[in-house]
């Protein structure tokens, strides 16, 4: 191995390594690094920091107030081997992703297919069928969410009218996790704004050769809509399945914090939260945080490696 | 066997804003019809009414003698080539030929059999199993006809096929769509704005401006008897010599000289000429005008001489072979009196 030198790293190297190269990177550029500086303090101060200081807790116990004991992977044994509020946030997030995801997106898709299809007004209601996605993520929403479907809420006033009475949804651990689903899907706007996007791109005359071999609508969106938006499908996918697994507030505002009734609103991040600010138990909650994130990556990493035998790109 | 078509009083309009204008039109079986004319002239439109992919404002459209308006496009029993290809990028090119066949569910064996037939006369064989953006334009194109082949269809329509392609291929292509017209012997309508494409592989042109048709006739016919100035102008390359003319004492007077042309030219106000039926040679023919030479180009086969008369009226003249003729010299230009056009101030041919 020592014997072995490849030439051409070693003159990359001794490059690199010369202090004349990097004082003459400096003085070449020092203006553009001033320029980039208050954005790299923040870089590496508020997100590489933190980030790799999270890495560090999740081996350690740590509770704020006395220094961080060293735990190694006590944390990640816990977590698998004897935790089940850990294991019942995790389901309680996966039916969220499994549900909230295809049904958001399923709506996203018909909607931007009806708007599509060339009407007056556009501008306005792809405007206001995006208005609940700004609004979606807040506090507000909701609040609105819970008195809508608490039990004397505006839902079972409507079903009242015809006859049924319907239960407390939200304290209702059958039905609570489906009125923040509901809540999910309602949220369609940005995923349809960029479905819309996508029909726009899948030229004219495709349909039209279609309709000429005789295609039926139902025929020519299986074969030509649906397949031509794949990359969009995908995209959508990805970005809405790791805000799934990032949801938080809705379930934190619904369930009063707790993940309630019964854990059946516990999300993965509401219980990450309980840990870290309820418990104080900052070392659980970092190990928490890096098993999410080796869930997010993972199921990234699948999807990508998968689409080659469903995403269709142009060119 | 093959399939007419036949137009009455076809119109298109666009709320209040008409397109097309009344169009009469008969196509006999197995005719090579070509629509030509600049763009905005009405000439997609009205190819994509037959096609059925717009709505018929006004008028008949009959296939086989069977009004067609309301009929959807997939019952007319035709093909179309779109100027995109319009290629479904997502499929390989047996499963892009095979759609059509496959929407209308039939046997498999049969599928393969047709797909396999056009790929031969097309010579895409060894194409089937690529997608669209692994072909070059020359190659998506004859899969875009390939398209239209395997359906079999009575009629064959295509819009601008050839405008995608360059100059060498598309000379290439044009000689295959003329002959795949004689192997089929099916009725084709072919769109394009390139008077060349028009003279070189149509039975019938139909040329059109504003939505309507200013002469339709064979490609010579069209050439040699021109019925006004637009169709004068617009086929033949170069374009055609206009000058302004007047009749004095029955005798046609045009870059101030007397013409006599044997022939009745009674408010005539231009005289046409193509630039190939002129000559500078002295006793071939009539003089008609002294010219200054501006410039010259030398295409070895012909010499194109730009020149001006003494009225200041800019003239093109096609000289045969290699000739050499001198920048800013004085020259006399000759015209054979039977090949010379005569316009009235209505832009109509006085024959």
């Amino acid at each position: 191995m020592a014997t072995q030198v490849d030439t051409s790293a070693s003159t990359g190297a001794g490059r690199v390594a010369s202090p004349s190269f990097w004082s003459g990177v400096w003085q070449n550029h020092a203006p553009g690094y001033l320029f980039l500086l208050p954005w790299l303090i923040g870089f590496l101060g508020l997100t590489i920091g933190p980030i790799l200081t999270s890495f560090y807790l999740s081996f350690t116990h740590f509770d704020l107030l006395t220094a961080p004991r060293w735990a190694g992977i006590d944390n990640y044994m816990r977590m698998f081997t004897n935790d089940p509020k850990f294991a019942a946030s995790m389901r309680v997030t996966f039916v969220f992703v499994v549900f909230s995801v295809p049904l958001k997106l399923a709506f996203a898709l018909g909607v931007a297919l009806l708007l599509n299809r060339g009407m007056k007004g556009l501008p306005l209601y792809r405007a206001l069928f995006y208005l609940p996605s700004l609004l979606g993520a807040s506090v507000a929403i909701a609040i609105l969410w819970r008195q809508m479907f608490a039990g004397n809420g505006l839902v079972n006033q409507l079903l009242a009218n015809f006859g049924i009475q319907g239960p407390s949804w939200i304290s209702n651990p059958n039905t609570s996790l489906w009125t923040l689903i509901i809540l999910a899907v309602w949220q369609f706007g940005s995923p349809m704004i960029i479905f819309l996007a996508g029909l726009r791109q899948i030229p004219q005359d495709m349909y039209e050769a279609a309709s000429l071999d005789g295609a039926s609508k139902w025929r020519q969106f299986w074969k030509i809509t649906l397949p031509m938006l794949t990359p969009v499908v995908f995209f959508n996918a990805i970005i809405q399945t790791i805000e799934a697994f990032k949801s938080f507030t809705p379930a934190f505002i619904i369930s009063g914090g707790t993940g309630g009734p019964i854990n059946s609103t516990l999300f993965y991040t509401l219980y990450l939260y309980n840990e870290a600010f309820g418990f104080f138990r900052m070392g659980y909650a970092s190990a928490l945080a890096w098993v999410l994130l080796a869930i997010v990556a993972l199921f990234t990493a699948f999807s990508f490696l998968t689409s080659k035998y469903w995403v269709h790109y142009d060119d | 066997m093959a399939t007419s078509i036949e137009l009455k009083q076809i119109k298109k309009a666009y709320g209040d804003v008409a397109v097309i204008h009344g169009v009469d039109l008969t196509i006999d079986p197995g005719e090579f019809t070509v629509f030509v004319g600049p763009s905005g002239c009405g000439k997609s439109t009205l190819l994509r009414m037959i096609a059925g992919l717009e709505p018929i404002t006004g008028g008949d459209l009959l296939i086989d003698g069977q009004r067609m308006n309301e009929v959807p496009a997939a019952k007319r029993g035709i093909a179309m080539v779109f100027q995109s290809y319009a290629l479904y990028p997502h499929m390989s090119v047996y499963q892009n030929l095979a759609f059509g066949l496959e929407t209308a569910r039939m046997p498999r064996p049969e599928i393969e059999k047709r797909v396999q037939r056009a790929a031969e006369i097309l010579k895409i064989e060894p194409l089937l199993k690529r997608k669209p953006k692994q072909l070059s334009g020359g190659q998506r194109q004859r899969v875009a006809i390939g398209r239209a082949i395997v359906r079999e269809p009575k009629i064959f329509l295509f819009d601008e096929p050839l405008s995608n392609l360059d100059a060498e291929l598309r000379v290439a292509m044009r000689v295959e769509i003329a002959k795949l017209h004689n192997d089929l012997g099916n009725t084709m309508i072919y769109v394009t704005h390139d008077q060349v494409e028009a003279m070189t592989m149509a039975d019938k042109i139909v040329v059109l401006r504003a939505g309507i048709i200013e002469q339709a006739g064979a490609p010579l016919e069209l050439y040699n008897n021109p019925r006004n100035l637009f169709v004068a102008g617009f086929i033949g390359s170069p374009k055609m010599n206009f000058l302004n003319a007047s009749v004095e004492n029955g005798a046609l007077v045009a870059a101030g000289t007397a013409l006599s042309l044997g022939r009745e030219v009674g408010g005539a106000t231009m005289l046409g000429i193509r630039p190939e039926h002129i000559t500078i040679a002295e006793g071939s023919g009539v003089k008609f005008a002294d010219v200054r030479v501006d410039l010259v180009e030398n295409l070895g086969g012909q010499t194109v001489v730009y020149a001006t008369t003494s009225d200041g009226q800019a003239l093109t003249i096609v000289l045969e072979g290699q000739r050499s003729v001198d920048l800013g010299s004085s020259v006399s230009a000759y015209l054979d009196p039977a090949k010379a056009h005569v316009f009235d101030a209505e832009g109509q041919a006085i024959r």
